[in-house]
């Protein structure tokens, strides 16, 4: 009975649920963020989790076993007995202080006694950003040889993101203003179906869309350019953003609108001073929303750009880079991150309206 | 004699006026025609260009974002010049048409075209009638294909939305609910490709005596199990581990969802069955799950309708290898690396059937939504 009284969900039980659940979703890009500064060969020979402090097994002696002794029998150093095979694994000391490993063969090797100690400060570098990002040749040191291997130029590719976006954003953002003001606020024949037949092509999946427009560039020679990209997105984002900005849009006041008609305004200067200024909510929710797409887009581009040069947008430089470099865990991490940036960055700063572009258009 | 004065006076104020709104009439048509050629042409100092990058990508933001304002604004002055009868006419086209035009050119008509040809076959030169369609339905790579979007519809929806429904309901609960939701939300501002590299980290396999540097083999050692190459093995259950990607992503879509359907359930009646008696989960399961219903609903045709087209994940994770192609990566792989464009456009139909019945369901409900 009195248990509905006061607290009625244990707080600690919800807390640390969230927690762990926050902690799961947090550790992947975790992992890649904390590798992303670590040097290659580190990142190679040990898992990201070993930057955090722990106790790691340290050389303190090493000697050459008596050679009397029975090397293909049961053997004892400094209290941990094994085989050879499992000296060679490593064996700990009954009291677990200490561990000893056989190092090299069966009959000229050495014995290393290894003692516990507290790992240090892990080691960061900045050399994988600057390999991915400076397009020069990369050295790398390894095995005893040394071998060059061109880098990436993923500044290159920033660059082509950001000249993709930016007008993939602007230009539907601005079409669809007019178009959304055109169907809520004027009269003309066909308003209402034709807004209709607008959004009922959100059904419409923008593969099936990727061949007839590319055969299409192809004979324009548009393919390979930002325009081609940007057009696209203009296309297949522009029935989402009708249908978004026309909800905000039809909802304005009324009375402003008679009153500016009233003053004798034309159709375009009450869009452009009045209605535009007042859908600054919308448009921003919307505008992160065809930011975060653009920006995050990889088929359209992919198909669009193609293996044009010089042109390729980051996702495609990362998408490749997984392909033919899918072993060279420095460069993707550090890559990877190069990607994100930009996106975790207007998202965080900017997500009050990206929430209010999901609620108010789930249908995407 | 003033009067006839006056009257003069107003006959050439008339003309001029009339004189100036013409000439005005003409340098708004000359600009705008001056403005389309710089347009024009810039398109082919942008195609051509040998300029620094940086230039050229400013250049080109420029000339597409600020082009579109021009031409709109070239495109009103001109119409605020002709009759007023015809004004009433032309300013709707202005303001809708080249929406209109966008979305057929890039939508509909790519949807007839696309249907067109996968009536024909390979090349496009013979007419094949349906058995391109015959070949979706019965080849056993696309059976396998339909096979592993059930999985990601099934499994995908089903665990985004038991995830952000919990996230949902114990942040609500809890003090640090803003932290939390914006952790959970973070992954949707990642790309699908860089979502792929990160969880390519978690995944990665190395030779058992090597030391493993993905997280699921080292925990998976440390327990004492061999390490697995988890994408690779196991079909189809690999699936899953491409759907973990996804859930992870689609996750805080759904929670952000949940979390303001949530808030508005009257906390009246919570109050009430509280003081009833109800346990929290009683509380939970019989009174916010059947008040948030038709959010739930809503959220699982979005997350369908995103699993249905999903792409990126799969191609970067595993090029469609080990049995995980799906439809959109089968069309990529049978249109752009087969040359099959016949069966290439059958897919891409067939996507778009699967589609139509989930969007056309949302948009009822939001409409529903949108009257109450």
């Amino acid at each position: 009975m009195a248990k509905s009284k006061g607290n009625p969900f244990p707080r600690v039980f919800v807390n640390v649920t969230l927690v762990v659940i926050c902690l799961l979703w947090l550790i992947p890009t975790l992992g890649l963020f904390v590798s992303s500064f670590r040097p290659r060969d580190e990142i190679m020979s040990s898992g990201w989790w070993t930057v955090l402090p722990h106790r790691v097994w340290v050389t303190t002696e090493q000697f050459t076993p008596d050679p009397s002794i029975d090397r293909t029998g049961v053997m004892t150093f400094e209290g941990a007995t094994g085989t050879f095979e499992q000296l060679r694994q490593g064996v700990e000391s009954a009291d677990g202080n200490k561990r000893v490993v056989w190092i090299g063969n069966r009959r000229a090797g050495t014995v290393q006694v290894q003692e516990k100690e507290w790992s240090g400060l892990p080691s960061t570098t900045l050399q994988n950003y600057h390999d991915v990002l400076a397009g020069k040749d990369v050295t790398i040191q390894g095995d005893g040889e040394e071998a060059t291997r061109k880098g990436e130029d993923m500044s290159d590719a920033f660059i082509n993101s950001m000249a993709v976006t930016f007008p993939a954003v602007v230009i539907p953002i601005l079409m669809a203003a007019f178009a959304a003001y055109g169907f809520a606020w004027m009269r003309f024949p066909g308003r209402k179906l034709v807004f209709a037949l607008m959004v009922a092509l959100l059904v419409v999946p923008l593969q099936i869309a990727l061949v007839p427009v590319l055969s299409d560039y192809v004979h324009l020679k548009l393919n390979g350019t930002y325009m081609a990209v940007w057009l696209a997105h203009t296309g297949f984002g522009l029935p989402l953003a009708v249908f978004l900005l026309y909800n905000y849009i039809s909802t304005l006041p009324r009375e402003i609108m008679e009153a500016a008609i009233v003053d004798g305004a034309s159709h375009f200067k009450i869009f452009w001073r009045l209605v535009l200024p007042l859908s600054t909510p919308a448009l921003a929710s919307f505008a992160i929303f065809q930011f975060l797409w653009v920006w995050n887009d990889y088929l359209v581009a992919l198909i669009f750009i193609g293996n044009v040069p010089g042109v390729q947008v980051l996702t495609m430089r990362l998408a490749d880079m997984v392909g033919s470099r899918g072993s060279d865990w420095h460069l993707l991490t550090a890559g990877g991150f190069v990607s994100m940036l930009l996106p975790l960055i207007v998202f965080f700063s900017l997500q009050r309206y990206f929430v209010r572009g999901l609620t108010a258009g789930s249908v995407k | 004699m003033t009067l006839l004065n006056a009257d003069a006076d107003e006959q050439s104020a008339e003309l001029a006026r009339a004189r100036r709104r013409r000439n005005r009439a003409i340098f708004t048509l000359l600009s705008g025609i001056v403005a389309a050629l710089v347009l024009f042409e810039g398109f082919f100092v942008l195609r051509d260009s040998q300029a620094p990058k940086l230039v050229t990508a400013l250049f080109a933001m420029i000339w597409g974002g600020g082009g579109m304002a021009i031409l709109y604004l070239i495109a009103n002055q001109l119409v605020e010049f002709t009759p007023s009868q015809w004004q009433r006419r032309l300013t709707p086209i202005v303001f809708v048409l080249p929406a209109i035009a966008f979305v057929v050119y890039f939508l509909a008509l790519p949807a007839i075209r696309t249907f067109i040809a996968s009536l024909f076959d390979r090349n496009g030169s013979n007419f094949v009638g349906l058995a391109n369609y015959i070949t979706v339905f019965t080849e056993p790579f696309m059976l396998v294909t339909f096979r592993n979007n059930v999985l990601w519809i099934v499994f995908g929806a089903s665990f985004t939305i038991i995830f952000g429904l919990v996230v949902a309901a114990l942040a609500d609960r809890s003090r640090f609910e803003n932290l939390a939701k914006a952790i959970i939300f973070m992954p949707m501002a990642i790309s699908l490709v860089g979502a792929g590299v990160i969880w390519k980290f978690i995944y990665a396999v190395r030779d058992p005596s090597d030391v493993q540097i993905g997280l699921l083999n080292a925990i998976v050692v440390a327990f004492g199990g061999e390490p697995q190459a988890w994408i690779a093995m196991l079909q189809p259950w690999n699936n899953l581990f491409l759907i973990v990607i996804v859930v992870w992503m689609q996750t805080g879509y759904a929670m952000v969802l949940f979390s303001a359907a949530i808030k508005s359930v009257p906390t009246d009646i919570i109050e009430a069955a509280r003081v009833d008696g109800a346990g929290e989960f009683k509380i939970f399961f019989s009174i916010i799950i059947p008040s948030i219903m038709g959010t739930i609903v809503t959220v699982s045709a979005t997350v369908i309708i995103f699993t249905l087209k999903i792409f990126d994940v799969v191609l970067v994770m595993t090029g469609g290898q080990y049995g995980t192609d799906v439809i959109a990566t089968q069309f990529y792989n049978q249109y752009f690396v087969n040359r099959n464009f016949g069966l290439g456009s059958a897919i891409a139909i067939v996507l778009l059937l699967t589609v139509i019945p989930v969007m056309v369901y949302n948009l009822r409900q939001f409409n529903k939504r949108e009257t109450l």
